[in-house]
């Protein structure tokens, strides 16, 4: 048994946790894709620079003296998430509004994008310097070791106490995300709109305040993402920078433009990275005492070597790309 | 439009000579000579993005894959390497590899035998995996015993650097063709989405095949094409005088090759090939529908820009003297040649150029520059009594970075093609 709870630990939570994390940027890439028609690479700097909001805020709580049962950055991310939806609003009023008011083709809009990235990277740089940052430097980050010992396992379950709230948390917002879209007023003019905007907007549906809830929703959700991952590893400036790739993997293998989509490529992406790294002789180690002398397992049977581990989305990306390049749940291709 | 350019060029010129003095001659040769390794890169890019739309994001890629290039040509024999037994596991591995391609090869042919749909997909899955398998079963031993008892990598060639440089070219070619063949047939921005991963996993199998190019513990000192400073040095030349020698030396090489590279792609350009490019650029299903191969002839430029590119990356490291994998970051190495090509101006080869050396000389200058407005801002704030700003090193490097993408996001607002936009002949009816 102890092996089959290793496998857990190893692959269960980590392949959900990383899931969790994708899904929630890619989200807010797939609505951005579908109502504004670009990709928008920009998103990393958000998830980042809300993580570095939360991050403040939660400091500033430590000087007030306001402790809480549970960790500081979770209790502060509503306010976060409003402040990191304003920064959206701001940067598209400021960079991309001029430019879609031009008729310019996404592509520009892609590379300014870029600009807005490097931008938001270079100022959380100046004022953070290279660093790394932690949630839990006044308080402690809870482990939750569960006993197994009852099932014949010498190994104890290990999650912690932002995996768990992340997974809560993740599960609540895309719920209340599907009935935002599925019943509300305001959801289904997005929904058209993703469809076709044209239509859309001769049938009375006012563009422009969708275009606005997209950059709340797409804010709000990239500092909850970002915030999550800083909570779980650490913050630093390059935190989302590293795994926007990945993120647009998800967001590609979800079909561009699907809300759906985009949470199940997240948990695929995720779950493909840590089950391609995992060291599958671990699990199958009990079996060496039936097979014979020479079929023993290696030491090593892992697909792909560890330091691949990113890689492993970036093959999915290409390869979906090539096969189907509408992802699994038929997206916008045009 | 003339005027408008040589005022610009003349303002660069003096924009060098301003640098030149301030921060001394050597610092700003080699500046120089990096600055014309970028504007070959730029001009790479410019064949891709000016004259055939094509998006490429994967520009750090074919850097790297040059720099390994003229690694491997130039840097001297490892003799321990070729005594060892690496060759020879070296040589299977290669064999499992052809023979992996082979399966991989007959399943696609799978229908001959009757096999198709689905069921072909899945012999096609299998025989990856299997291919795979392979590979990695002659692979990993080889790279172990090569890591640890083979002379711990492969080494080099010894051969000239100028060849290094072809051959980075050559290799560069050989990727692209293969990317553009699986690539080309997406859209804009997907296709910019697939060259980015397709440089991550190239930039992922350089750093961590240790056995092939030392990964992260570098390579270096890689020979000069031209002498090196202590060669002058030896001839009893101070130290600033051989610098500077011995700098003007590779700058003038790297001169010859880019003024060889301007000349042979202006002509292409104002020829039919161009013309050809440019409607491809402008209307694909026009020029298609005129009996003109789309696909083909993109692939053709994706190729010919990548070229331009593994030759940069390869003049590059070879001045620097050091492969060092993990110092190509995307910013570096991809964002920065778009921003060149944006500002100079897409589809004008001097605007290309001129675009590659302001925007490099703007990053180099912008770490000191903003050191000392730092220093300026500190020593008012410590006079004041607020206290001097913390780690003024560590920010000023990073300022760069902010500079860049403030100079791409106004030229994108206020300048969309650039400060020297293409110019489109009309023929007259008579031409």
């Amino acid at each position: 048994m102890t092996e089959i709870v290793f496998f857990i630990n190893q692959v269960v939570i980590s392949g959900l946790v990383l899931g969790c994390i994708y899904a929630l940027g890619a989200i807010g890439i797939t609505l951005i894709f579908g109502i504004l028609r670009f990709a928008h690479f920009a998103h990393s700097e958000l998830m980042t620079g809300g993580a570095f909001i939360a991050f403040l805020l939660a400091s500033a709580f430590a000087a007030w003296g306001i402790v809480t049962p549970i960790p500081t950055g979770f209790v502060v991310l509503p306010i976060a998430m409003v402040l990191a939806a304003i920064l959206a609003l701001g940067i598209d009023k400021g960079f991309y509004a001029p430019l879609r008011k031009r008729g310019a083709k996404p592509v520009t809009l892609l590379i300014a994008s870029i600009g807005v990235t490097l931008m938001i990277q270079g100022l959380i740089r100046l004022f953070f310097g290279a660093g790394s940052y932690s949630f839990f430097e006044t308080e402690t980050k809870e482990i939750f070791r569960i006993d197994t010992s009852t099932i014949g396992s010498t190994r104890p379950l290990v999650i912690t106490e932002p995996q768990v709230l992340m997974i809560v948390v993740t599960l609540v917002s895309v719920i209340a995300l599907h009935f935002f879209l599925t019943r509300s007023r305001l959801g289904k003019a997005m929904r058209a709109m993703a469809d076709n905007a044209d239509l859309a907007q001769v049938s009375g549906i006012n563009t422009a305040l969708v275009v606005r809830v997209t950059w709340v929703i797409a804010g709000a959700l990239a500092c909850m993402a970002g915030t999550m991952l800083a909570l779980d590893v650490t913050l630093k400036p390059d935190l989302a920078f590293n795994i926007i790739l990945p993120i647009f993997a998800a967001a590609i293998v979800g079909g561009l433009g699907q809300a759906y989509g985009a949470i199940a490529g997240g948990l695929l992406i995720g779950f493909a990275e840590t089950l391609a790294v995992f060291n599958w002789t671990m699990l199958f180690r009990p079996l060496n005492a039936v097979l014979p002398d020479w079929l023993q397992l290696p030491a090593q049977l892992a697909l792909v070597p560890t330091e691949y581990k990113l890689t492993v989305a970036f093959v999915i990306l290409v390869v979906t790309l090539l096969v189907r390049p509408t992802g699994i749940f038929k997206g916008a291709s045009s | 439009m003339i005027q408008r350019s040589l005022a610009l060029f003349g303002g660069l010129f003096v924009l060098i000579l301003v640098i030149g003095w301030v921060m001394g001659l050597p610092f700003t040769s080699s500046r120089l000579v990096e600055a014309a390794a970028y504007a070959l890169i730029a001009l790479g890019l410019n064949i891709q993005w000016g004259y055939g739309g094509l998006f490429n994001f994967g520009i750090m890629g074919f850097l790297m894959v040059g720099g390994a290039a003229v690694t491997f040509i130039s840097y001297p024999v490892n003799p321990e390497f070729w005594g060892s037994d690496g060759p020879m596991m070296l040589g299977r591995a290669l064999f499992a590899f052809a023979i992996g391609a082979l399966i991989v090869l007959a399943a696609r042919q799978a229908h001959r035998i009757g096999i198709t749909g689905k069921w072909k997909g899945a012999l096609t899955v299998l025989a990856w995996f299997i291919a795979y398998v392979l590979y990695r079963s002659q692979l990993d031993p080889a790279a172990a015993y090569i890591e640890s008892a083979g002379g711990g990598w492969v080494g080099g060639l010894g051969a000239h650097p100028v060849l290094g440089w072809v051959f980075g070219g050559v290799l560069a070619a050989g990727i692209a063709y293969i990317v553009g063949k699986i690539c080309l047939g997406l859209r804009t921005d997907y296709l910019a989405i697939a060259t980015i991963g397709i440089s991550e996993i190239i930039r992922a199998l350089i750093k961590n095949m240790d056995w092939l190019t030392r990964g992260t513990l570098t390579v270096s000192p890689i020979p000069w094409p031209t002498p090196l400073p202590q060669d002058y040095q030896a001839g009893g030349m101070d130290i600033a005088g051989s610098l500077i020698a011995a700098r003007a030396g590779y700058f003038l090489l790297a001169l010859v090759v880019l003024g060889l590279v301007m000349w042979l792609i202006s002509r292409a350009y104002a020829g039919p090939w161009g013309r050809m490019m440019r409607a491809i650029r402008d209307n694909h299903i026009a020029a298609s529908s005129m009996g003109k191969n789309v696909t083909a002839r993109q692939l053709e430029i994706f190729v010919f820009g990548s070229v331009l590119m593994g030759i940069g990356g390869a003049m590059l490291v070879s001045f620097v003297q050091i492969f060092d994998p993990s110092s190509y970051q995307p910013i570096n190495h991809t964002f920065l040649i778009w921003v060149m090509v944006i500002v100079g101006g897409a589809g004008n080869n001097w605007g290309a150029l001129f675009g590659a050396v302001l925007l490099w000389l703007v990053w180099v200058v912008s770490e000191p520059l903003s050191k000392a407005v730092f220093d300026f801002v500190s020593y008012w704030s410590t006079n004041a009594g607020w206290g001097a700003i913390p780690e003024i090193e560590a920010r000023s490097a990073q300022m760069r970075v902010f500079v860049l993408g403030l100079v791409i996001t106004i030229a994108l607002r206020f300048a969309p093609k650039g400060l020297i936009p293409e110019v489109v002949k009309r023929e007259d009816a008579r031409g």
